[in-house]
């Protein structure tokens, strides 16, 4: 068995010294720590990136929470400005209304005063005229020349019978 | 051809001869094997790397996970303060991974399949270990071999029992690897011979040494990681002295 020649055991282990501890320092100094460079930027830039999308993960819900914010907002002032218009058109509708009737209620009073006044003036002329007509009947009748007191007299006194 | 015998690939052939003061240093098959090893491994994982991609393409990709399956390795089995020794660790891996796979190529040499190999490395790990084990605990370490709540009757026999199984260690470690790796090449050489010697019908040992092939990449893989994991137990028991 030529493993068991033990003149060949002291090429091999020192072959094998320099082999191996070479090896040792090229992994050590050169291989271990450009993977380990390599290694940590990427865990850098994956870290990195997580935390950025983090970031704009948390500012696009915030301009979400201003947009629904500014879509109530909005809405609570249409309704606002609904409500206010609705109220104005109401109060300006009452208003006028208002003042038609005030108008209508004028208008009703001038015309009953005018009428009133139109009654008296021609209950007035009536008057005249009966104290006329009752001076020239009397005249007529009876030649009597009854003044136009005592005329006034009696046909105020026949007027106050018949109300 | 000088003969059929399956152990014929094991033998240490000198190619230059460089005696040291005495010391036989000669450069030999096994050495170029090593040599090409250390090549190999440093242009693999220094030109894996050198895009430094963040999106890593295939070979980086391998070069990463090796690197990953590795520090997941030490960090399961010895923890956070297993890291100052990743580098050693990681080699020890991409060592003889690197020696179990390119063995497997035809007409190279397997360097792991010398006990002399082996057990340089088992006992590096076991001399290592037991320092970093004296130098963390200093006389602590030997409670060690004390398994806790033993009754003191038992002593006598228990802590002989354990001195023995922790002596034993770079035997089993370095064993284990050797044994494994000369049996597998072993093997397909004799069913290699097989072939040859049946002619026609040695279609048949044939497809047999395809399969042993498969098995043998998946024991050369499984050796270098059970090589390692072992590593990280031992290493484990030093820092943390517990059983």
């Amino acid at each position: 068995m030529p493993q068991l020649a033990t003149a060949d055991f002291a090429p091999q282990l020192i072959w094998l010294a320099i082999t191996f501890v070479a090896l040792y320092l090229v992994m050590w100094r050169v291989v271990l720590p450009r993977i380990v460079d390599v290694l940590e930027e990427r865990q850098r830039r994956i870290h990195d990136d997580l935390t950025a999308a983090e970031g704009l993960g948390r500012e696009a819900a915030k301009a979400d929470a201003a947009y629904e914010a500014a879509r109530a907002d909005a809405r609570e002032n249409a309704r606002r400005m609904a409500s206010e218009t609705r109220d104005a058109i109401k109060k300006r509708a009452a208003d006028g209304e208002a003042e038609l009737d005030a108008t209508f209620a004028r208008e009703n009073a001038e015309s009953d005063a005018r009428i009133r006044a139109a009654r008296e003036e021609a209950r007035e002329h009536v008057r005249i005229i009966a104290i006329d007509a009752a001076r020239a009947i009397a005249r007529r009748l009876i030649g009597a020349d009854v003044d136009d007191a005592a005329a006034a007299a009696a046909v105020d006194a026949a007027s106050a019978g018949d109300r | 051809m000088k003969g059929h015998s399956p152990l014929e690939q094991f033998e240490i052939v000198r190619l230059v001869d460089i005696p040291i003061g005495g010391v036989d240093a000669s450069f030999t098959n096994s050495s170029l094997m090593m040599v090409f090893v250390l090549v190999l491994a440093t242009v693999w994982f220094s030109v894996g790397m050198s895009r430094r991609a963040i999106v890593p393409g295939r070979w980086q990709s391998v070069v990463e996970l090796t690197y990953e399956f590795v520090a997941d390795m030490l960090r399961e089995n010895v923890g956070n303060e297993g890291r100052r020794y990743f580098p050693f660790v990681f080699t020890l891996f991409v060592f003889i991974l690197s020696c179990n796979l390119l063995g497997l190529l035809p007409y190279s040499f397997t360097v792991t399949s010398h006990i002399a190999v082996t057990f340089a490395l088992a006992a590096v790990v076991f001399v290592g270990v037991t320092v970093i084990a004296l130098f963390r605990h200093g006389f602590r370490f030997f409670t060690f071999f004390v398994p806790p709540g033993l009754p003191a009757v038992l002593a006598p026999l228990l802590v002989p029992i354990e001195v023995i199984s922790y002596l034993a260690r770079p035997v089993t470690l370095s064993l284990r690897l050797f044994a494994n790796m000369m049996a597998g090449h072993t093997m397909l050489k004799v069913f290699g011979g097989f072939v040859v010697a049946l002619g026609l019908f040695g279609f048949a040992p044939f497809v047999f040494i395809v399969a042993i092939y498969a098995l043998e990449l998946i024991v050369a893989v499984l050796q270098a990681y059970v090589f390692t994991v072992l590593t990280c137990l031992y290493l484990n028991d030093a820092i943390h002295l517990q059983h």
